[in-house]
Order: C-alpha cells, then sequence, then structure tokens
C-alpha cells in the first residue's frame, strides 16, 4: 500500500471555528463596552488591552475601539471584571442590543 | 549554537507586554471549553509562544475536548491524541518521527492535565525525562480529573470537594509533581499561572530555547470544578499566588529562582490563606485546624525564600 493510501485510513479533522457549535447561544449574560472609558478609544492610540489579552476565546479583537464577537462569546465576564477602569458591563442577555434598538 | 544563544539573550532582557504579543491566534473561537476557562487562556498563550513549527501530543483531558473533536477542530497545529498513559512515550515516538524525516526544528509538546501527568502518565514521562528526550511537556493544574466531572486527583489539595470525596474532602496533602519532575535533573523546569498568561508566554519562549526535556506546570483555574463564578478565573489565580499557596519560579541548571509576582512577593506582607479558600465553594468544608496547619506550612516556606 503507498503511504497516501495509509494517510487517508486515519481520521483527521479540519481545523475551523465553531468546533462546538455556535457558542454565542451559551451566554446569558452579554459584555457591553463603554467606550467613553475604554482607555486605547480614550488615548486613541493601543494601549491596555487587557480584555483581549484574557478572554479565553479570543472573541475580542486588538483593535480601537475592542469590538467583540458576540458569535462565539460565552458571557464569562472575565473581560469585565479585569477592565481596570470597568467600561465593560454585564448585562442581561434580553435586552436588545444598541443595533436593535 | 551562537544563534540559540542570542535568542536566549534577547528573551532575557526583553520581557513580553500585552502590546508587542502577536495578534496570530492558533485556536479558534467557539471551542468546547466551558465559559471562563483557565485552560483556554493558556492553551491559546501557549500556542502563540510556541508558533506553527509546532506538534502537539495530548492524552484524554479537558484539552482533548478543547482541541477539537472530529470532523472539526478548533486547533490550527497537528494534534496527535494518545492513550492516558503513554503521553511522554508518544511525544518520544512523534520526536523520533521527526528525526526519521529530517524536520529538526519542528517543536515537539507534550500538553497534559494533572491526572495524565501526576497520576496516570507519570511513568512514561519519566522514562522520557530520563532519557533526556527532546520534547516539551507542559502540565495544567486544575487540582482534580474535571473533565470526566470533578473526581479526585493526586495533586487536589488537602480538604477539597470532590465528586470523590464528598463529604469531608480530601485527606491528603498535595502531590507535588514539579518536585518530582526537577529530581530527575532536566534543564528546565517552570512553574507558571494562567492568571499571569504574560510570565508563562515567557516561560515557554524561554523552554523553546533549550534543547531536552522540559517541563511547566501551569495552576488552572476551574469554575465549575472548583465551583466560583466564571468572571473570577483570573481573580482566582491570581490570589493562589498572592497569598503564597502556588509559588512562581524556575529551575534552570539545577537553579532555583523565583519569578514575576512570587518574586515581587518575598518579604512582603500577603494576604491569609482564607481570602483565597473562602473565593471558591469547594473549600467549604474546611475546618479550622486545617487552615490553621496550612497557613503555617505555607508561612514556614516562604521563610525559606
Amino acid at each position: 500500500m503507498k503511504t497516501e493510501e495509509f494517510c487517508k485510513m486515519i481520521s483527521r479533522s479540519k481545523p475551523g471555528p465553531g468546533d462546538g457549535g455556535n457558542t454565542g447561544s451559551w451566554r446569558v449574560l452579554r459584555p457591553v463596552i463603554n467606550l467613553e472609558l475604554c482607555i486605547p478609544v480614550k488615548m486613541n492610540k493601543k494601549a491596555c488591552f487587557n480584555c483581549w489579552l484574557y478572554c479565553p476565546d479570543s472573541v475580542v479583537s486588538k483593535t480601537i475601539p475592542p469590538v467583540i464577537n458576540f458569535d462565539y462569546c460565552k458571557g464569562c465576564g472575565i473581560c469585565a471584571e479585569e477592565c481596570p477602569v470597568d467600561a465593560i458591563s454585564m448585562v442581561d442577555e434580553a435586552t436588545p442590543m444598541e443595533e436593535e434598538k | 549554537m551562537d544563534r540559540l544563544k542570542i535568542i536566549k539573550k534577547n528573551i532575557m532582557e526583553k520581557k513580553t507586554t500585552i502590546l508587542n504579543l502577536t495578534e496570530e491566534e492558533f485556536v479558534h473561537s467557539g471551542n468546547r471549553a466551558c465559559s471562563g476557562c483557565g485552560l483556554s487562556i493558556i492553551y491559546r498563550m501557549g500556542l502563540k509562544a510556541l508558533g506553527k513549527n509546532t506538534i502537539l501530543v495530548v492524552p484524554p483531558s479537558c484539552l482533548t475536548v478543547l482541541q477539537g473533536l472530529y470532523p472539526v477542530a478548533s486547533t490550527k497545529l497537528p494534534c496527535v491524541n494518545v492513550t492516558f498513559a503513554s503521553t511522554g512515550a508518544a511525544a518520544t515516538g512523534v520526536r523520533g518521527a521527526m528525526k526519521a524525516l529530517k524536520k529538526e526544528n519542528v517543536n515537539v509538546v507534550a500538553w497534559a492535565g494533572d491526572g495524565g501527568t501526576g497520576d496516570i502518565g507519570i511513568q512514561a514521562l519519566s522514562g522520557a525525562c530520563e532519557r533526556g528526550e527532546d520534547i516539551i511537556y507542559i502540565c495544567y493544574d486544575n487540582e482534580a480529573y474535571m473533565n470526566t466531572g470533578v473526581q479526585r486527583s493526586g495533586t487536589t489539595p488537602q480538604g477539597v470537594l470532590t465528586t470523590t470525596t464528598p463529604i469531608k474532602g480530601k485527606l491528603q496533602e498535595k502531590k507535588d509533581v514539579p518536585a518530582i519532575i526537577a529530581a530527575h535533573g532536566i534543564g528546565y523546569v517552570a512553574t507558571a499561572s494562567a492568571a499571569y498568561p504574560l510570565d508563562f508566554y515567557d516561560k515557554v519562549k524561554k523552554a523553546m530555547t533549550i534543547s531536552g526535556p522540559r517541563y511547566i506546570h501551569v495552576h488552572t483555574p476551574c469554575p465549575p470544578g472548583w465551583s466560583f463564578d466564571t468572571r473570577f478565573t483570573i481573580k482566582v489565580g491570581k490570589l493562589a499566588v498572592k497569598s503564597g499557596l502556588f509559588d512562581l519560579y524556575e529551575i534552570e541548571d539545577g537553579e532555583f529562582q523565583l519569578t514575576g509576582e512570587s518574586k515581587r512577593l518575598v518579604g512582603k506582607e500577603k494576604p491569609p490563606v482564607t481570602d483565597y479558600f473562602n473565593s471558591q465553594g469547594r473549600f467549604k468544608s474546611l475546618d479550622a485546624e486545617l487552615v490553621k496547619k496550612v497557613q503555617e506550612r505555607v508561612d514556614a516556606k516562604w521563610a525559606k525564600y
């Protein structure tokens, strides 16, 4: 048997997002960033980014302003807890998003 | 060898900060880890440090669930899933295969839980250390078998409630796995905490510049297993280090030195261990006598530093 044929016999996964499905649906509390307090927005330069560093699911972007990907955010609240200026608050998932208002 | 020395010197002088940390991610979002998982944080950081030229060897643990179940994987690197007891041996085999294929610059990394390292996989790890295999072994210590539903392990601290020690908590003391591995006399042994991801990042980077077996033990808070709210993962991890229960250190060529937050704590007033115990539900059944004993043990340990 050729080497390639052996390789085909091994079950291999393909990398991709959403291995656990749409994990945003796990969320009970939603993080909302108050851009008036957020340090990188206020200073208008790359600074702080504690939310990006500590996010377990890498859903917070390292941009100005930081953007949260709500498709996969599990709503753990670590970003809200670790923000040095308390710019992130956890609101109930039932409250409408800014765009929906 | 000169090139390695230069890299090592650069790393010694420059500590990583949030701003110069790479933005490249090797873990996809939407994986199966629990909300607020400490392992997710260090897995993300560890892979950032290791880079794409890496092969992972993973035994059954929470990481098996996190890194991807067939047919979708959340890790962008090749992972070999092996049996519980064979992590060290399998990593040896992967290194051997890389040698046969003449791919010498690949990092072979075994990444296992505390049960897979300290209890079930210790013979294979000990063998790999004794043979001097060129592998990095990372153990994330969440202090019980979390993946199967919080059963006690060798590294569970005394007095902790688990599903197999439900009334009085665990009666025995925590096994000191990094000390066991350090006793093999290998080139690099370090401890880190999920609450200090940059410290962990620097330690992995440093381990990559050394050859031979390298071991990093990472204290990893687990919200469902330790019963605290998901948002306090970092707070609880920091409290374990600040109260002196878990020290961050590295042993390089037999030389012991404290690092990071633990180094700053020497000779300073520390918060009492009760702060740490009260932050979690798993210490509910601790009696005052045991708390006093633990505090005395911590104080005696820190008096030596």
